[in-house]
């Protein structure tokens, strides 16, 4: 609809309430064991769907072409970068973001060991990497360097140079084989 | 530190902050969520250098859910340009933070959109149309000194600032040389240290006090604050910058304050309400801020018989972008590390800054001092390599010695201490020095390239803001300081605040470690605030965290506010246990934490101290009112305005040291560079935390490395910039970073309180080491290396190609003897 220039130059518009124009889809997911039945844009990422309608906030975005893994999240036990899957595609899934690795209040195992071997500096891409390590440590609990390597590849840290994280990783193996 | 225990400063604690990271619970900016908030997104622009001829935005507001626009021409008039740091030619830069009539760089904002959510924002800015008209676009920084293409038309030139940095007798040595290598061209490249979580601004003018309310991730608030408030025309006090967890910085989130300006206007014209902007991975790319770009021309080194470098002479050019913004300090921060770690006395150095169409450089992680660094490595190793010295060997030559600290240099820093040769002799023998050289010689028998590189660096860390005044006598700052707060609350907690700015070098904790060895209590029952607030009453103008110094400027400040906390609680406690001062006794009794009377077998805990001051105060007699057990302590370097005629003066207060080894071979068939071997020694004086220092050093070390081989910021002919996602920047991963060795020692500082020097920069010390191993690897094919990125396309230029390195032609050696 053209405008007017006067019109154009309004400093502001009227207030008013948005309901955008898109039909959104409804969609059932658990996340960290808690179902949730909403509607969402069909344009919704995961990750948004996760930070801003679940108030989920641990899982992070730092880049916008799949590369950091700041967004990593277990989707049916794989872990997956929630930044490049549409919160539809979730319908029905099983997720599990940094607030679930807790047991009962205490930290989970590889949080634990996250933190006694200071693999963290920021903490940004922190809880995207224990994700890809529950992940690794889920089929691998003999990692080698070079599997640790490949599994945290696609997580990007500046802070940590990764020589903390490697120990952390081998550390949580050792600890989930004794346990 | 001499007055205090030792019982928690120097231990491997566990970080006060990991409780909350590691349960996803850290509060970043963009998990902060405020009623009423509106979603901010910038119409960038597409081109390097155009005028603008019309911005409409018309179909842009339009659109359901956008509830207004904000244009440069609509911004001009309310504010003031941006403060110019740097002397006239270029303080009339007009630097808005929306363009006005001209775009500088790819990227640069044009019009901000708001919305009601972000994805209506992302809609409506692709619905604002710009008209522009191309002007001639300058990538070079040396072409850009032509001025045939001017950037700011109100400055009349690209040039910023030229200034030469002469000590010494420098016409003398090169009279009385043996020998002197000629250096054609060297260039350091443009990258960021790129943190993982992006700049984020929340702003708020809220019309109900006309305060501003900021939440965010800048690194530098009381910087940000002193531009802001000049450009906004509001008083000082007025601005609130609330930091939280913040997800990295590396310098890089000093220059968010035009989108924090931006914010605040956008929040005027909606009414007050809070305006939410959250940088894409592009926009961080393209238009947040690059490392300083250096090209090094023309040098001359005169050396004696035996390789000691006695004298060098050379003309820099140095890229700011296109605007100077914090720059022009870059100019002058170099000379911190005037002749790094090396003896020579007599120096020339002819430097030029100069503005491109390029994005604005920000004071990235090893400042301004990473490229002269570089440089002077490559002069000792080229000039080594020339004279058929070997590296460690010219190293021990030329090094500053141990015995001569506290060492001031030709331009008059103070290095404080040292200790470069045991440095290099631990490295060798971490890395196995003379193994590698047998394997070295028997893989080149076998035609395989690998090559031994060394890099010295140093870290030098709280500036002395007076060699602002060697750039801009007319500057008006000088010295450094910076605010803690130590206080009882009401029920006798020990609360702590700074006003350092964190992103995850765990400051909570080292502050608790100190607080805890003063007090003689355990880090447990000290809280330290989290992030940064203007109304915590305790920064400076200086206050924020960059520049390696928390550990001096940071801690002391802490230090201070401690001990005069200390000093009250002892005075009250002798009052209210009638005994003297120096019978009390800092202890823990069955209640916690407690202060004795040794002689009388009575004792006040910290509850009952903080209860008369606050609640109980009638029992106070008039001569104890002064206490407040809230303690605010400011405290100051002990710094000289330096002399700017002769550009002379103590810069700096601290000078860490790292000493790199790398061990590297070249694919003969692929070109690629791969490390096999990697040290890295550093000294930072006495220290805090060593878990927390060596994590820095890896850190660090990264960094250095991804900038080295894989992260480079490439632009084309004409300003685009080609590397504007992490996919084409490619921030080093698990999958390229070599297991580090470590190793360090302890040269504590005689500047600092405590005998610790600030760290965290680590002087970029890869990048000089892989030039070097990369050189090593290639000399003897009739290559130097001289630029301070390498990738396998460089190497196959240099070595298939021949287009670049080339020895014969780059380095002369002039032989007197
Ligand atoms: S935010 Fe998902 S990979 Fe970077
Ligand atoms: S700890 Fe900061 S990005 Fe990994």
């Amino acid at each position: 609809m053209p405008k007017t220039a006067a019109k154009a130059k309004r400093s502001l518009k009227p207030k008013e309430i948005v309901e955008p124009a898109i039909a959104r889809v409804p969609i059932t997911v658990r996340v960290n064991g808690r179902p949730y039945s909403l509607a969402v844009e069909p344009r919704i990422l995961l990750v948004e769907l996760l930070r801003e309608a679940l108030d989920l906030t641990g899982t992070h975005v730092g880049c916008d072409t799949t590369y950091c893994g700041a967004c990593t999240v277990l989707l049916n036990g794989a872990s997956v970068k929630s930044c490049t899957i549409f919160a539809v595609q979730a319908d029905g899934a099983e997720i599990t973001t940094v607030e679930g690795l807790e047991k009962d209040g205490q930290l989970g195992s590889i949080q634990k060991v996250f933190g006694d071997c200071y693999a963290l500096q920021c903490g940004y891409c922190t809880p995207g990497l224990m994700l890809s390590t529950y992940q690794l440590l889920s089929h691998n609990q003999q990692p080698g360097d070079k599997d640790i390597r490949k599994a945290i590849a696609g997580n990007t840290c500046r802070c940590t140079g990764y020589q903390n994280i490697f120990k952390a990783i081998q550390v949580a193996a050792r600890s989930v084989k004794g346990g | 530190m001499k007055d205090n225990n030792r019982n928690w400063v120097g231990k491997p604690l566990p970080r006060k902050e990991e409780g909350r990271l590691l349960r996803g619970r850290g509060k970043f900016a963009d998990d902060i969520k405020i009623r009423e908030m509106l979603y901010l997104r910038f119409v960038r622009s597409p081109y390097a250098h155009a005028r603008i001829l019309k911005v409409d935005t018309s179909r842009a507001e339009g659109l359901p859910g956008v509830v207004g626009t904000l244009t440069g021409k609509q911004i001009e008039p309310l504010t003031q340009p941006f403060i110019e740091i740097g002397p006239e030619p270029c303080a009339k830069i007009r630097d808005f933070p929306l363009a006005v009539d001209k775009v500088r760089y790819q990227g640069e904002p044009v019009a901000a959109v708001l919305a009601e959510s972000p994805s209506l924002a992302d809609d409506a800015s692709e619905l604002v149309q710009v008209e522009y008209e191309g002007l001639d676009p300058v990538v070079d920084a040396e072409q850009a000194l032509k001025d045939e293409s001017i950037l700011h038309e109100s400055a009349g030139t690209n040039k910023v600032w030229n200034g030469v940095f002469e000590y010494g007798d420098v016409e003398k040595a090169f009279r009385e040389a043996a020998q002197i290598v000629n250096i054609d061209r060297l260039h350091f490249h443009r990258f960021s240290s790129t943190p993982l979580e992006n700049n984020v601004v929340i702003g708020q003018w809220d019309p109900k006090d006309d305060h501003i309310y900021y939440w965010c991730n800048n690194s530098f608030p009381s910087f940000a604050i002193q531009f802001l408030a000049a450009h906004l025309n509001i008083p000082i006090d007025r601005i609130r910058v609330q930091t939280f967890d913040i997800g990295g910085s590396f310098g890089i989130k000093i220059t968010s304050y035009p989108q924090m300006a931006v914010c605040a206007l956008a929040s005027k014209k909606a009414g007050g309400r809070p305006i939410k902007w959250v940088e894409t991975r592009s926009e961080h790319m393209t238009a947040s801020a690059h490392g300083n770009e250096r090209t090094f021309r023309d040098t001359r080194v005169a050396l004696d018989q035996d390789g000691v470098i006695t004298a060098i002479t050379s003309r820099h050019v140095d890229d700011c972008g296109a605007y100077p913004r914090y720059e022009p300090l870059g100019c002058v921060i170099w000379s911190q590390v005037f002749p790094g770690v090396y003896r020579f006395k007599n120096a020339r150095i002819d430097f030029t800054q100069a503005m491109t169409n390029k994005c604005p450089v920000g004071p990235n992680r090893g400042y301004s001092r990473m490229q002269h660094l570089w440089f002077l490595e490559r002069v000792v190793d080229i000039c080594a390599h020339e004279l058929g010295i070997p590296a460690d060997q010219m190293r021990l030559r030329n090094y500053i010695r141990p015995e001569e600290f506290p060492y001031t240099t030709p331009n008059g820093c103070v290095y404080d201490s040292g200790d470069y040769p045991k440095m290099l002799a631990i490295a060798k023998n971490l890395i196995g020095w003379d193994e590698w050289k047998k394997k070295q010689a028997e893989a080149r028998k076998q035609g395989r390239l690998i090559g031994i590189g060394i890099g010295t660096t140093l870290d030098s860390g709280t500036n002395n803001f007076g060699q602002s005044q060697i750039v801009n006598p007319h500057a008006p700052f000088s010295g450094n300081s910076q605010g803690a707060n130590c206080k009882l609350d009401i029920y006798g907690e020990v609360v702590v605040a700074v006003g350092s700015c964190p992103q995850g070098q765990g400051h909570e904790t080292t502050a608790a470690q100190v607080v805890a060895d003063v007090l003689n209590i355990s880090p447990d029952l000290i809280s330290v605030r989290t992030g940064f607030d203007t109304e915590r009453n305790v920064h400076t103008g200086f206050s924020g965290t960059y520049a390696s110094q928390f550990a001096v400027s940071g801690l002391s400040a802490v230090h201070g506010a401690a001990q005069k906390l200390k000093a009250e609680m002892k005075r009250l406690a002798a009052f209210v246990l009638e005994t003297q001062e120096d019978d009390i006794e800092f202890g823990r009794g069955a209640q916690g934490p407690e202060l004795r009377a040794q002689t009388k077998g009575k004792s006040i805990n910290y509850w009952g101290l903080a209860n008369i001051v606050n609640v109980n105060s009638a029992v106070l007699p008039p001569e104890m009112h002064d206490i407040t057990l809230n303690c605010r302590y400011i405290w100051r370097a002990p710094f000289k305005v330096p002399d700017t005629k002769k550009k002379y003066g103590n810069l700096t207060m601290t000078y860490a040291s790292q000493l790199h080894i790398a061990i590297i071979e070249i694919d003969r068939d692929a070109f690629i560079p791969r490390i096999l071997d990697y040290v890295a020694v550093d000294d930072c004086g006495t220290v805090i935390n060593p878990a927390i220092v060596e994590g820095q050093v890896y850190g660090a070390t990264a960094h250095g490395i991804g900038a080295a081989l894989m992260e480079t910021c490439v632009y084309d002919a004409v300003g685009n910039m080609l590397t504007s996602t992490f996919s084409d920047y490619t921030p080093i991963t698990a999958m390229n970073m070599p297991k580090v060795k470590y190793g360090h020692i302890e040269t504590p500082s005689p500047h600092s309180y405590s005998g610790a020097k600030g760290m965290g920069e680590g002087g970029a010390a890869p990048v000089h080491t892989i030039s070097a191993a990369l050189q090593d690897a290639l000399f003897s094919s009739g290559i130097i290396i001289g630029d301070s990125f390498n990738n396998a396309d460089t190497l196959f230029r240099a070595m298939v190609g021949r287009e670049i390195y080339q020895a014969d032609k780059l380095v002369k050696l002039e032989r007197r003897a």
